[in-house]
């Protein structure tokens, strides 16, 4: 393998790693599933392709661009719907995520079904790096805020969040326009990757391709989810020599990580928590003897009644 | 009688076409418990829940004097903290974590620490088992748990619902006394509770629903002697 290639997978990685992360904190943090991420990221990229091509500006600020309007579409589509409950919330963003293709498919301007060609090809190694070293940075920073304790209270139960104080409706929109504009911003890298995008790219098959990604690397972590992106990017190129086989080996790769570890790879704990092993360790003995207890004492109450 | 502490004006609440609660008034008045018995479906929780935010309803609910925020968060800061039935506790979280979700709210961390210190020392049980993942407390902790988070946002006025759910006789006991407790630190509380007997034992005042509507209100004592009220909910043989 020629370090280009190996380098074409790398820019890869990083741009589908920029919407993994804000799927990662709108799934894996604020509990929500989106089956419509390839939306925003569609958004993304064509706001910033537009930019570019149509009206001369330049990468940085076309990028930027497209993931503030991917996060404003976020914040309205997050207004209509994210007073649904579970599973409603999904359906209404796998509808999302459809209508903005349709909806790109059959508009002239952006060049219909066709797309846009042309792009200037500005996103390299270097530029996916920054990219996602301020967006790891950004999410592992708010994650362990006020703010990212208050995501993950509604993860753990909404009704209880809400009546300890934490307003529920606007933490989860911050966790959707968040993700939204990490999902922009990746479509935006895309775009300026590729030099050319079409609507075909951002199908629904996409977004859960994020999502089984999001999961694979286990909900609740972000190194997870750098790691799951990694391997599930890499996997299929290093199959390529077996021709569509490779897809089934992926599948069956994905089936296998979740029997083993239904939680994914780093289901709720952090790479650098694994150093911290002696620690968990002990407070897993602790919750063990307890629960030993604990079955000891329910018998007990039993017998009482 | 002063003025209540809270007091609800024809609060309806209906699901679809279904009517919960029918233009219920009822008053609470500041240092009392209060206690709401009926049978299932009577309407008991959707009243609690109407006055802690989570679901809509139609009629006032005025607090101190004035209307209550319509927001759950804004609720909780107006004073109110409910303790929702089922305890809904974050499993996932220890113990002391649990109780710090509590004071959410809260950002004067020395009257959190004096809070906890007197909620810790209500429920020793729960000092024992600060680091435990709450998901693994047996019944009874989780709802001295519960109890104890709604206690952190040191709220005027605390809802307790059905606390006694699932727990066994000698644990319904503990909490019972735990409302006594509750009570003589000078807070107010609103009681919903199928086991009617320990209820009106240990409140002030009562009312009985009966599918959507009071039905009767009045001192806890004297509805306890009531025979309408014995013949339904408390059984003959409590006599």
């Amino acid at each position: 393998m020629s370090w280009y290639y190996i380098e074409g997978i790398l820019i890869q990685c990083g741009y589908v790693l920029m919407v993994v992360l804000g799927l990662s904190l709108l799934t894996g943090f604020a509990g929500l599933f989106s089956f419509g991420h390839a939306g925003f990221m569609a958004i993304g990229a064509y706001v910033s392709a537009i930019c570019t091509t149509k009206f001369g500006l330049s990468f940085l600020p076309a990028l930027l661009l497209g993931g503030v309007v991917a996060g404003v579409v976020g914040a309205g589509l997050g207004k209509l719907t994210l007073n649904l409950k579970g599973d409603y919330f999904c359906i209404a963003t796998l509808g999302f995520g459809e209508a903005v293709r349709l909806i790109l498919e059959n508009w002239e301007y952006v060049g219909g079904a066709r797309g846009i060609s042309g792009i200037p090809w500005e996103t390299n190694l270097k530029s996916v790096i920054i990219a996602c070293a301020i967006g790891t940075l950004a999410l592992m920073a708010l994650v362990r805020s006020r703010h990212g304790r208050s995501i993950i209270a509604i993860r753990e139960d909404e009704l209880a969040a809400e009546m300890s104080g934490i307003n529920t409706f606007r933490y989860k929109m911050i966790a959707l326009i968040i993700s939204a504009v990490y999902a922009g911003i990746g479509g935006g890298l895309l775009a300026h990757y590729m030099t050319y995008i079409q609507p075909k790219m951002f199908q629904m098959v996409k977004s859960t391709e994020y999502t089984i990604i999001v999961i694979f690397g286990g909900l609740g972590s972000v190194t997870g989810s750098i790691i799951g992106t990694f391997i599930l990017t890499f996997l299929p190129e290093m199959l390529r020599s077996l021709d569509n086989w490779r897809l089934v080996i992926y599948g069956l790769a994905v089936i296998v990580i979740m029997v083993i570890r239904p939680r994914g790879l780093m289901g709720g704990v952090e790479l650098g928590d694994i150093f911290r092993l002696p620690a968990r360790r002990r407070a897993a003995k602790l919750a063990e003897e307890r629960i030993k207890n604990m079955n000891g004492e329910s018998a007990g109450e039993e017998a009482q009644r | 009688m002063g003025k209540a502490l809270l007091k609800t004006n024809n609060l309806s609440v209906s699901f679809g076409g279904i009517h919960a609660l029918r233009e219920t008034n009822i008053e609470i008045m500041p240092g009392e418990i209060v206690a709401i018995i009926g049978s299932n479906g009577a309407g008991k929780s959707s009243m609690m829940n109407a006055i802690s935010g989570v679901i809509k309803f139609s009629g006032e609910i005025e607090f101190k004097g004035s209307a209550l925020p319509k927001k759950a968060h804004k609720i909780v800061s107006a004073g109110i903290s409910h303790v929702p039935e089922g305890r809904l506790i974050f499993a996932n979280l220890t113990t002391m974590e649990n109780l710090r979700m509590g004071a959410y709210l809260r950002s004067d961390s020395r009257a959190v620490a004096e809070t906890l210190a007197r909620v810790l020392d209500m429920f020793p049980r729960l000092k024992e088992r600060e680091n435990q993942i709450a998901g693994t407390l047996s019944g009874g902790e989780q709802q001295m748990l519960a109890m104890g988070r709604g206690l952190m946002s040191d709220p005027e006025l605390l809802l307790l619902d059905e606390p006694s759910l699932g727990l066994a006789p000698i644990l319904v006991d503990t909490i019972f006394d735990i409302i006594r407790k509750i009570k003589q630190m000078g807070k107010t509380i609103l009681l919903v509770e199928q086991n009617a007997y320990k209820a009106l034992s240990v409140a002030d005042r009562a009312y009985v629903l009966t599918q959507g509507r009071i039905t009767l209100e009045g001192a806890a004592s004297d509805i306890m002697c009531n025979p309408l009220v014995v013949d339904a909910y408390l059984g003959k043989k409590a006599q």
